[in-house]
């Protein structure tokens, strides 16, 4: 059975002025569902992280969050938390200031409301008391995310979570996304960073020019994509060049030769590079190293929106 | 699994109300650093000024009530006063209000608080209170922290009002109270323009000074020439205008003018400011909510409401030009010479008299009488006259007088120097000042009291 569904978007359409930022829009995001979104600047991406939270509604289509219809701003159901466009802190504030802040203006007992618990999720326990003037992008990204969390949300939406993280932050955020997931709670987020999307996301939306050019799980993005540059390092160089030039669907880049002579980079789909490798197994060369230039994801999204560009 | 979405379907949404609203722009407010400055100078500062200045040998006689600063602690309130409403008012509604709004476009907040509040109406009511709470918290603290300067340096003694009239001290301490809520309208009236402004300019640092400038012009009016309707019908004209408490019986009319045409300014741009901002679209970031358009749209309507008060004041009062008139300088002049005559009399020693045996009387013209006398200028004569019962001679004395346009004048002694021409008078305890050697006084530019 298929989980229910946080968000539910069908031809979904807005503008600003003459300029189209969504143009019929369809998106669905399962209930515990872990959804990127992904595009070039200017692809809609903020529009569409906005009209979720609730901050502007549609010019046409229907939009249901939580099983609610929006059918008008700042209508979004309570459950719904996150932010767009930065965190929105208030640096005269210090973090847990700026938490209590929130909590009260919720009418919540800041004892009671867990502040404490989401800073020590986020890991900014030891700079609770600090003022947020001080924070750099990633402390403020972390403490916007404590202050999503503080409310308990069954959706979060997130643009650009992961900006200014470090690795250690970076860990901290994918790690309570996760645990959000898994306890029920549908995140929606918007990178730039396919290393984040591949890592958290079970499904990934590819927006460019306002429309949606692809949505699905990432394995189907990578099945639908089209051929990729590979690095090949073997036990004998030449030989495998040889192979691979007489290997059918394999395309060799040879740009890629004056830089490392030692490295063959080749242009191929899955099929044929499996037999280019089961080709050199039987010749005796050994494969030292076999990797994606590009991820697939990132391969999907400049191929997917290059094309939507180059129809507009 | 049905069953458990059934349980899970989201509510409404739920708005913050409006008290969680403000207490929260509250909190963002006293955070800031400028803030608590303010606050703690308003507080501490104008004690210590006060008490400072009254421990001084000279005084800021240039500033109304400055020269009785040595003779009670009810004066540093009203000279705290005539400065706040020249220069920290203004300042402090433009630090405090001026940047309500335009933090937010500022700090890249707005949607967070949206987000968080779900009503922009809710926002507007909250920001506009939580401000209004600082300025009033501001207010209070110069009013309060002045008097108590005065008090602890000077004492708690009568005070001269500005037609010479003792007042008790339980009068002054009312009367500096009454004058300093009177000035709460005009603060009231800045505040809004400060809203106004920081709705309608978004982040250009003209929404910050909008309030400074506009009681900057305000001020600039008034030392001009301007004719009395138009002078009563500003918005900052009760700044001056608490002047007339202090007479007897109170000038209440263009201090009333000056409160209602303030208070008609303060809803005014409270309500423009409030329709800008509800208009705002905030899914496009790129624009604050400024634009020629809309700076058209805020400032005309207040135009309108000027033109409209001025049309009022005009039709409502019959006094046309000035406002300042020989009739009334010479009954000012000589009100104030003969409650003054009678305090120096007492300082003399002397038998007392009563201001209605005096019968003073003053002839004043302008110019040396080549000038019609009427108008402010600093060319102004008065010829004082009065009898003491059982002398058949008339005394005589004469003053200079510098008339601003707003009424106030300053009366200095000419001569004789037994009565006005020596700032000291002796008496049995040693040297004193002398209360007709100069003198403030006020000419009310309306005809609205007798006497």
């Amino acid at each position: 059975m298929d989980a229910p569904l946080a968000i539910r978007a069908r031809g979904i359409t807005k503008c600003f002025g003459d300029v189209v930022a969504l143009d019929d829009v369809d998106l669905d995001v399962a209930q515990g569902q872990i959804h990127g979104l992904v595009g070039p600047n200017g692809a809609g991406k903020t529009t569409l992280l906005g009209l979720l939270l609730g901050l502007a509604v549609a010019d046409s289509g229907r939009l249901e969050i939580l099983r609610t219809p929006i059918t008008r701003a700042l209508a979004a159901p309570d459950g719904v938390a996150g932010f767009v466009d930065g965190p929105g802190l208030y640096p005269s504030l210090t973090a847990r200031q700026n938490l209590a802040a929130l909590v009260a203006l919720r009418d919540q007992d800041a004892r009671t409301a867990g502040i404490n618990d989401v800073l020590d999720q986020v890991g900014l326990t030891d700079v609770a008391d600090d003022r947020a003037s001080g924070f750099s992008l990633g402390m403020r990204q972390r403490l916007g995310l404590a202050a999503a969390l503080l409310t308990k949300p069954r959706l979060l939406v997130l643009d650009e979570p992961s900006n200014g993280l470090d690795p250690a932050g970076k860990r901290h955020v994918h790690a309570v996304l996760t645990r959000l997931a898994a306890d029920g709670t549908s995140v929606v987020f918007s990178s730039h960073r396919m290393d984040d999307l591949e890592a958290l996301c079970s499904e990934v939306t590819i927006l460019a020019a306002g429309r949606v050019v692809f949505t699905g799980p990432l394995t189907k993005l990578a099945a639908e994509n089209r051929e990729l540059y590979y690095r090949l390092r073997t036990s004998d160089p030449q030989a495998a060049r040889r192979l691979a030039a007489d290997t059918a669907g394999i395309h060799i880049d040879d740009d890629a030769r004056a830089r490392d002579a030692e490295v063959l980079v080749i242009r191929a789909l899955v099929p044929a590079l499996d037999d280019l490798v089961m080709r050199l197994v039987h010749a005796g060369i050994a494969v030292r190293e076999l990797a994606a230039v590009v991820s697939p994801l990132e391969a999907a999204f400049l191929a997917l929106t290059e094309q939507q560009e180059a129809l507009r | 699994m049905t069953a458990t979405l059934a349980a899970d379907r989201a509510v409404g949404a739920r708005r913050v109300s409006v008290t969680r609203g403000y207490r929260f722009e509250l909190v963002k407010l006293v955070s800031q650093w400028r803030i608590r400055l303010l606050v703690l100078a308003c507080w501490i500062a104008p004690a210590l000024f006060v008490a400072a200045v009254s421990q001084q040998s000279s005084l800021p006689v240039d500033t109304l009530f400055g020269r009785w600063m040595h003779a009670t602690g009810w004066a540093g309130p009203l000279v705290t006063l005539g400065f706040a409403g020249t220069w920290a008012l203004p300042l402090l509604t433009s630090v405090v209000v001026g940047d309500v709004f335009a933090s937010e476009d500022r700090l890249g907040t707005w949607r967070h608080l949206l987000v968080a509040v779900r009503s922009p109406r809710r926002i507007f009511a909250a920001k506009a209170l939580s401000s209004l709470t600082v300025i009033l918290l501001l207010v209070v603290g110069l009013a309060c922290s002045s008097a108590a300067g005065g008090l602890v340096a000077v004492g708690n003694h009568p005070l001269v009002g500005l037609d010479g009239h003792l007042l008790t001290p339980g009068d002054a301490a009312g009367k500096v109270l009454l004058a300093w809520v009177c000035v709460l309208a005009p603060t009231l009236a800045l505040a809004a323009v400060g809203l106004l402004g920081s709705v309608a300019l978004g982040r250009s640092p003209m929404g910050l000074l909008l309030p400074a400038l506009v009681a900057l012009a305000m001020q600039l009016a008034q030392m001009l020439p301007l004719p009395m309707a138009v002078r009563v019908a500003l918005p900052g004209y009760a700044f001056i205008a608490w002047n007339g408490l202090f007479t007897s019986p109170a000038q209440l009319g263009p201090l009333l003018i000056g409160v209602v045409v303030s208070l008609v300014w303060a809803v005014t741009a409270t309500a423009l400011a409030y329709l800008l901002f509800l208009r705002r679209d905030f899914t496009n970031l790129t624009v604050d909510g400024s634009g020629r358009r809309v700076v058209t749209v805020g400032a005309l309507p207040l135009a309108g409401v000027l033109a409209a008060t001025v049309g009022v004041v005009a039709v409502a009062t019959p006094t046309t030009g000035s406002g300042i008139e020989q009739d009334k300088v010479q009954r000012s002049v000589a009100t104030a010479f003969a409650h003054l005559y009678r305090m120096q009399t007492t300082q003399l020693h002397r038998p007392d008299v009563t201001e209605a045996q005096l019968k003073a009387t003053a002839t004043c013209n302008k110019g040396g009488g080549k000038l019609a006398a009427e108008g402010p200028g600093n060319d102004w004569r008065c010829v004082v006259s009065w009898h003491l019962p059982d002398v058949e001679a008339a005394g005589s004395a004469i003053y200079q007088l510098d008339v601003t346009p707003d009424g106030r004048f300053v009366a200095d002694g000419d001569g004789p120097k037994e009565v006005n021409g020596y700032f000291l008078v002796r008496t049995q305890t040693g040297d004193a000042p002398n209360p007709l050697w100069q003198f403030d006084g006020n000419v009310e530019l309306l005809h609205t009291t007798k006497g």
